[in-house]
């Protein structure tokens, strides 16, 4: 006869509220791994989707994930060209944020390398492809905009071609991808004013310029748009990615890159313990925090319940004493019932997680390790919780069976 | 009763002090009581004179302040000393009844009495059957699948007994058993008793108020300001006392 069911089949209305009350607490400290998860699979995700070998950043800094990082638009080709390069790819990134139907609308905006890289690497869920180097875009379902929809960032329209799912920023900001030359016009759009304040200043500091005081007609050149000067640097991107050609030695390749003065280089692995080591790292840590103190807190919680479940049975621990129960079974019974309060919380924190979580505004992601992790962590806390309740147990004598 | 076979129990000069100084209360002072296997002894007395205190002792629940307890010719107490593990020997060897509710309530009335077998080993089918058996007898058979607190008070009596004659114990403890039972049902109980002493061997003590049920017993003891005394035969006690009707 199992004593734990029988007096759990007897209260069960109240284990039912006291289980459901446990699973909250524990779905609580699963969506909190979830969300670290979720935070971790979105930060290093454009890293992984992209799938660089090599990613040639500016001199000394950690690349454009972590800071600001600027290379000039020619090192593509300078980069194409070292032996065992495959394909050299402009990246550009920057985050925007717009108004749209009175909210803020946050974009992630990253630049393919037209044409090598239409998109064809990206997990579409609808629509297609960039078709075409101008005009087009292709937006995450995070952003809330439908195929076929036309939005105006900077001075042009670009419509919605293709939609994917779950293609976020580090930040949780939702990526849109466009080709390089429009990233850049939508990261650098000048309104007009402060195109015409430009070459105004160009003109006047062209007017102390020598060869502008021997040949006047030169300083016409200062009012011409700055992609038709030669003296204008042209815009910079934020990175360089390489494939590299089967069979080729990442390290040889890097070796090669890293000796020129400018840049640096990371494989596509360092560029992603950068960015965990950098930016997430402390949001784990907060995160990880958390989970801890919740998991101590439902460790309390669940030891003053079982003592309390205890304390309701001293009559029935008493007269099993008395009618000559060892103590084993009496101590089975307590810590059955803290493992299948334990376990039935996990289940119901895991049945509602799953219907809750997606509801959630950035990815909660249930690992299989981390429920495994967590099922360790309840088993524990089940077995620790009890040993109030079998303290208290061990203590009642026979004769309070009588009182 | 030869004196070469142990006596069921033996108790001897049991004495019994609760509290110390002021609160001191003496319950029982050197009270000895030998019962013989197959003998069936009622204990009366007035209330407080330490009936309960007796029984809870000799039960091995309640630790004397003196005096020595032997069960089947085994010495198991000796003042606060336990020569057994005390435990193990009640579910082995004795089976109880106390004056109060005494079943688990969340187990219905058939599980409270096959738990006691179930923890001497018993299997649950042959527990089920034997507890059916005993429910039956104590006609309570239709009311197994019930939990404590939907049985009245004589229901849960008679579960109780059924409880304490599970383990065919070698000594039966019953504290005001049948407190709660009408006239023919508490002759009933205690008819029992005597019919599991005697085919048992088993040595048994009851607490009772009933008189009318007194000519069952073997031998009868009162209790009188934890003192106890041998009444010379049930016949004289029956003569002493005033019957008054019960119910
Ligand atoms: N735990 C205790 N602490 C202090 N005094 C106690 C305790 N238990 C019993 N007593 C006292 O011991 C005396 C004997 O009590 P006991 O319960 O043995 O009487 P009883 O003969 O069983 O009475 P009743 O017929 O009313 O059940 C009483 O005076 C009682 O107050
Ligand atoms: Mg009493």
């Amino acid at each position: 006869m199992n004593l734990a069911t029988k007096d759990i089949r007897h209260n069960f209305g109240r284990f039912a509220l006291t289980a459901v009350g446990i699973g909250m607490l524990l779905m609580v400290v699963m969506g909190m791994g979830g969300i670290y998860r979720g935070v971790v699979e979105d930060a290093t995700l454009l890293i992984e989707r992209v799938d660089a070998d090599l990613w040639i950043v500016q001199r000394n800094t950690r690349g454009p994930f972590a800071e600001l990082s600027r290379v000039s638009s020619n090192l593509v080709y300078r980069a194409a060209a070292v032996p065992g390069v495959s394909q050299a790819r402009e990246f550009v990134y920057h985050t925007i944020q717009r108004q749209r139907d009175g909210k803020p609308l946050r974009i992630a905006v990253l630049g393919l390398s037209w044409p090598t890289d239409k998109g064809e690497w990206l997990p579409l869920s609808a629509g297609r492809t960039l078709g075409q180097v101008h005009f087009e875009m292709i937006a995450d379902k995070q952003l809330g905009l439908a195929l076929g929809e036309r939005i105006k960032l900077g001075k042009e329209t670009y419509t919605v071609v293709g939609l994917t799912e779950n293609m976020i920023s580090a930040s949780g900001d939702g990526l849109a991808f466009f080709s390089v030359s429009d990233a850049l016009a939508i990261q650098f759009d000048t309104p007009g004013e402060a195109t015409r304040l430009e070459r105004a200043a160009r003109r006047s500091r062209g007017e102390q310029f020598e060869l502008a005081i021997q040949q006047p007609s030169v300083l016409e050149n200062a009012m011409r748009p700055a992609s038709e000067l030669p003296a204008v640097a042209e815009p910079q991107i934020s990175a360089v990615m390489l494939t590299l050609s089967p069979g080729a030695d990442p390290e040889r390749v890097a070796d090669v890159i890293s000796g020129w003065g400018d840049v640096s280089v990371y494989t596509a692995d360092g560029q992603r313990e950068l960015l965990l080591k950098g930016s997430v790292e402390r949001v784990r840590r907060q995160i990880g925090l958390f989970r801890v103190l919740l998991t101590v807190i439902a460790a309390i919680i669940m030891a003053l319940i079982l003592y309390t479940l205890t304390l309701d049975k001293i009559h029935s621990i008493a007269l099993l004493k008395l009618i000559g129960a060892p103590n084993t079974v009496v101590l089975g019974m307590i810590m059955q019932q803290a493992l299948i309060l334990g376990f039935v919380g996990f289940g119901i924190a895991y049945l509602i997680g799953q219907q809750l979580f997606p509801l959630f505004p950035r990815r909660v992601i249930l690992a299989n390790a981390d429920l495994l992790q967590l099922a360790g962590i309840v088993l524990a806390i089940s077995v620790l919780s009890s040993l109030l309740g079998i303290w208290k147990a061990m203590k009642i004598s026979p004769n309070e069976a009588l009182a | 009763m030869s004196q070469a076979e142990p006596a069921a129990i033996e108790a001897e000069g049991l004495t019994k002090i609760y509290g110390s100084g002021n609160t001191e209360v003496v319950a029982m002072k050197n009270a000895s009581m030998r019962v013989a296997r197959g003998e069936v002894v009622a204990l009366l007395g007035p209330s407080g004179s330490g009936k309960s205190t007796f029984l809870t002792a000799v039960g091995l629940i309640n630790t004397p302040t003196s005096g020595r307890i032997t069960i089947g010719g085994k010495l198991v107490q000796d003042g606060d000393a336990a020569y057994t593990n005390l435990r193990s020997f009640r579910r082995k060897h004795l089976g109880f009844i106390f004056q109060k509710s005494n079943l688990i309530p969340f187990l219905s009335a058939i599980e409270n009495v096959q738990i006691a077998m179930q923890l001497s080993g018993e299997s649950a089918r042959a527990s089920r059957h034997r507890a059916m058996e005993l429910l039956d007898y104590l006609g309570v058979a239709d009311r197994a699948g019930n939990f404590p607190s939907m049985l009245s008070g004589g229901q849960q009596q008679r579960v109780a007994v059924a409880r304490a004659l599970a383990n065919r114990p070698s000594v039966i403890l019953a504290d005001e058993p049948t407190a709660a039972l009408d006239g023919q049902r508490g002759r009933q109980v205690m008819e029992l008793f005597a019919k599991v002493a005697h085919e048992q061997g088993a040595g048994v003590i009851v607490v009772t108020h009933d008189h009318r049920a007194l000519d069952v017993f073997d031998t009868i003891y009162e209790m009188e300001d934890g003192l106890m005394t041998r009444s010379t035969s049930s016949a004289s006690v029956h003569a002493n006392q005033p019957i008054t009707p019960l119910d």
